[in-house]
């Protein structure tokens, strides 16, 4: 499969959907877009099994390259492991998922899709490139249609968080280029090809100065503690749609960039600073989950609990085991569908009920039975019952921290589970007070899930079961990829 | 040699020809305003064209005047400007009564700016340098009825005095030290002597106050925003980057000697200027004051390219202006389509535009988007290219400020985009007619702010003439 067409799908999509006339022809465009996505996604994906099942031992496979900027050795150079797969996956289940829940968006449609679907178009640039300029291009493409959906079409005090999300992420892509420049000047060799890099050795005093640099600028994207704080403005005042594609996609850029760029091409500033990556993610862990303890709203519980659960994430990558990268990428893709999912029903909740706060609303599942059952399964996700992807993906990274016989590792991953128990707490706490006891008055009249909200719920629901139930086959995908990158780093 | 004379002077003398053409139609007074525009237009056009054909390098009177391919494309892409301020402003200009005066003005401050980055000696500099500056200061005056527009040209006609006064002075420490004042010669004879490094300083101060560089920057807010718009364009887009182009092949040809005491000063400089405009920048109200700001951010920006004293920083530098010409001429375009019809000129004023002249707004976006280096936009790939040839010197300290400056430059453009798009406002800017000429320039503005940075063969192109 050509990689390109992963580009040129949404990039053509976005171009029709600027042609279109009314409201009803934006949303079926955005909507066939979405669907060619879904499935060229798993096309990809079997196509690149297939592959592998015939022996094709290639770090990457599909590898397309075309000149770009030939002086400066930059080349459109395109290609996919199995961490790039998942990823995409991801991508266009939340994609789909969340053209589908804007269906009711009235205010200047047309815009709001080509935005969309503008993101998307960043996202999957981003998860494919395999050269770092071009890498930088599509992550700074994802910011702006971010501010635009925030400012435009977002509620509560929308203007200053859209400012405090731009300004923060772009803060954090002037680290990556500039950690991006010192690799590139570090050789003889100028060059910002990921896979030619990789067999430089990159001199470490510049691996020592880059690798803060680079993992500092892209966890901004992923809520590093403490720059975590545009995530709770950022995501409560973003529209339905938003929050999902900046929880469910965008802060999966960072996570991507941190293990694909950071680790994989400066392993021994990868081992240095190890400590200091566990130590920030475990207070995000437990920082995420206790402020998420004194949230009334339910935006607000979801964007703290993805601080938390997002900690996850760099916690697999500092551990550096094979096992807790594969589980950290598996977090990934769990926590994008999970979060994706609860923000779309905390949006269908919002639409009907007009509000968020909890304890403005009790007794839902009385007049919204699909809906609020969806929110339970996506809670209990949340808080890592087995047989849903969220316990499946924690569990990876636990595992692979807990192999690191030393002390300091191993209490970090003791305080790390403990931020179960208080998801738990939470989570239990917000969907039953919503959910059970008496009808609020006043809400007698709602209706339940329509059929787009159905299907939006349905296919990141499959999913979050896919992981859950049969998570052998995310673990190898992503499997042979992480055990590259440990290769590189040794032991 | 005649022939070689006519082939190489080509680009001055097309402009002087139609410098006097304008001025015969003016003594005939036989045509209308609109008539007479059109005809510029595609005078100028044709300026533009003719530019790409019969470039031959060369040096003409004993090595006073040479040219090049990367001359002849650098003198393009003001001819480029030109044009495009021909056709953005038509409306200002159509209610001129002595419209082609100002153009004969313009004319002839680009032609000082054509012999200028074609000097091949410092005296012819030096004349250069005043033939594109006098003019300038008669067009901030060109609302004659405003006080302000004045007031502009007083203070541009004596800030400019006495940069060249420091300029000469910097030429006779250069005559005193060397005995020679040729482009040529001179690379042999410096030898970064102390009377030398005074020398540059001197002539570097007066780069800098055409540039308006950080402490040299003070005329430029209050010129800029007393002018008429076409003035402040021309400005802040045409001088700024005949100036830069010449500063440039200054300090490469002529003092590389001494590259290493100017690197220090440019980026010393480069970090001041970048720093001080973008805080002034925060705060403006006024349209105008706010891109003269931003745009000595951006000059810092230049400089940074600059710096690195190789081919990659010339082509950057070439390239960031190309794509500079675009994204400020779009955003004065804009605002000058918004003035010339409501008089408004205050950021306040533009909330909720985007409902009533969706067209403006994305315009506007793009081109402030563009001149915040956001991608795709042309001038991410800018902005890029400078910072990774300043990079090539090593000195990361100086690129982390430059790249930390983009997210402060962010948060003022950011500030126009939240009252264009976001802002609730019950009596916006009404529905705007804007000139088809007008309109038909912000669209090439538009196009070459998204293909300039896409099409990576217009890099190769800047770079196989360098």
């Amino acid at each position: 499969m050509n990689l390109s067409l992963l580009i040129l799908l949404p990039l053509l999509t976005a171009i029709v959907i600027l042609l279109m006339r009314n409201a009803a022809q934006v949303k079926w465009v955005a909507l066939a877009g979405a669907a060619v996505q879904f499935v060229a996604a798993f096309v990809l994906l079997f196509q690149f099994n297939h592959q592998r099942a015939l022996g094709d031992k290639a770090q990457m496979l599909f590898e397309t390259q075309y000149n770009w900027f030939p002086s400066w050795n930059i080349s459109f150079h395109l290609g996919v492991d199995g961490i790039s797969v998942a990823m995409i996956l991801l991508t266009a289940f939340v994609v789909i998922a969340g053209v589908l829940v804007s269906w009711n968006v009235t205010k200047m449609t047309k815009e709001f899709y080509f935005l969309l679907i503008l993101l998307s178009l960043g996202a999957y640039g981003f998860f494919i490139s395999l050269d770092l300029f071009i890498l930088f291009f599509f992550l700074e493409i994802a910011v702006i249609p971010k501010y635009l959906l925030i400012g435009i079409w977002g509620s509560g005090k929308k203007e200053y968080s859209a400012n405090k999300l731009a300004l923060m992420l772009m803060g954090g892509s002037a680290l990556v280029l500039v950690g991006l420049l010192g690799i590139y000047f570090s050789g003889t060799e100028h060059s910002f090809d990921l896979m030619r890099l990789s067999q430089l050795n990159i001199p470490v005093s510049v691996q020592m100065i880059c690798f803060p640099l680079l993992f500092v600028g892209f966890g901004v994207f992923t809520a590093l503690f403490p720059f975590h704080t545009w995530v709770p403005d950022g995501h409560s005042s973003a529209p339905t749609a938003g929050s999902m594609f900046l929880a469910g996609i965008s802060m999966k850029l960072g996570g991507y960039g941190c293990l694909r760029v950071a680790t994989y091409l400066l392993p021994e500033g990868a081992k240095e600073y190890a400590t200091i990556v566990i130590v920030l993610s475990v207070i995000a862990i437990l920082y995420g989950a206790f402020a998420t303890m004194m949230q009334k709203d339910l935006k607000y519980i979801n964007a703290y609990s993805s601080v938390s659960h997002c900690g996850f994430v760099l916690l697999g990558i500092g551990m550096l085991t094979k096992t807790s990268m594969t589980g950290a990428v598996m977090q990934m893709v769990s926590h994008g569908l999970m979060t994706a999912l609860f923000f779309a029903v905390i949006g269908m909740i919002y639409e009907r009920t007009h509000t968020r706060q909890v304890n403005e609303m009790s007794g839902l599942l009385k007049r919204m039975p699909f809906i609020i059952s969806v929110l339970f399964i996506v809670g209990l996700c949340s808080l890592g019952l087995p047989g849903l992807s969220g316990f499946v993906a924690e569990m990876t990274v636990f595992v692979g921290s807990w192999e690191h016989p030393d002390t300091f590792r191993r209490v970090a991953t003791i305080l790390a589970t403990l931020s179960i128990v208080v998801t738990a707490v939470y989570i239990l706490r917000a969907v039953t007070k919503t959910s059970m006891g008496p009808l609020t008055t006043g809400f007698e009249k709602l209706t339940d899930a329509t059929w787009n909200e159905k299907l939006a719920a349905v296919i990141l629901l499959a999913g979050i079961l896919a992981i859950g139930l049969a998570p052998f086959w995310l673990n190898d995908l992503v499997g042979p990829g992480a055990e590259i990158i440990m290769n590189k780093i040794g032991k | 040699m005649p022939n070689e004379f006519f082939i190489l002077m080509k680009p001055e003398l097309v402009l002087t020809g139609i410098i006097f053409l304008l001025l015969f139609i003016k003594l005939g007074k036989g045509l209308k305003n609109d008539t007479l525009l059109l005809l510029i237009q595609v005078l100028l056009l044709l300026n533009f064209i003719g530019g790409f054909f019969f470039n031959k390098e060369g040096v003409l009177f004993d090595g006073m005047y040479q040219t090049s391919a990367l001359i002849a494309l650098q003198k393009n892409i003001l001819s480029l400007a030109v044009y495009l301020i021909s056709l953005l402003f038509a409306d200002w200009f159509k209610k001129q009564e002595h419209m082609p005066e100002f153009f004969v003005l313009m004319l002839s401050a680009m032609l000082g700016m054509f012999f200028l980055i074609s000097s091949g000696n410092l005296l012819m500099f030096f004349l250069a340098l005043e033939l594109a500056t006098i003019p300038v200061a008669a067009m901030a005056n060109f609302d004659l009825d405003k006080k302000r527009s004045s007031e502009a040209a007083m203070k541009m006609i004596l800030s400019s005095a006495f940069s060249s006064g420091i300029l000469l002075f910097g030429i006779s420490l250069v005559y005193g030290s060397t005995g020679s004042i040729s482009f040529a010669e001179l690379p042999g004879l410096l030898n970064g002597s102390p009377l030398q490094i005074l020398a540059l300083v001197f002539l570097f101060s007066a780069f800098a106050f055409k540039l308006s560089i950080v402490p040299f920057h003070l005329w430029t807010a209050d010129v800029y925003e007393g002018s008429p718009m076409a003035t402040t364009a021309f400005l802040s887009v045409i001088s700024k980057g005949a100036v830069a182009f010449i500063f440039m092949a200054t300090l490469y040809k002529v003092f590389q000697p001494m590259h290493e005491v100017w690197y220090n000063m440019v980026m010393i400089l480069s970090i001041a200027t970048m720093v001080i405009g973008n805080l002034f920048a925060l705060r403006q109200q006024n349209i105008k004051r706010f891109l003269a700001f931003s745009s000595i951010a951006q000059v810092g920006f230049i400089l940074v390219g600059l710096s690195s004293n190789s081919i990659e920083g010339t082509t950057s530098v070439v390239y960031f202006i190309l794509i500079y010409v675009f994204s400020n001429l779009a955003a004065f375009g804009v605002a000058a389509a918004i003035a010339s019809n409501t008089g408004k000129e205050n950021i306040d004023d533009y909330k909720g535009l985007y409902r009533t002249n969706p067209f403006l707004s994305w315009v506007l976006a793009l081109a402030l988007f563009s001149l915040a280096g956001i991608p795709p936009t042309a001038g991410f790939f800018g902005k890029l290219f400078l910072l990774t040839a300043g990079a090539s010197k090593g000195s990361f300290l100086f690129i982390t400020i430059a790249a930390l400056n983009m997210i402060i430059s962010l948060y003022y453009y950011l500030r126009v985009i939240r009252a264009v798009f976001m802002d609730q406002n019950d009596e916006p800017i009404e529905k705007i007619r804007i000139e088809p000429s007008a309109k038909f320039a912000l669209m090439i503005c538009g196009a070459g702010i998204i293909l300039v940075g896409l099409l990576s063969w217009i890099y190769d192109y800047i770079q196989n003439l360098v």
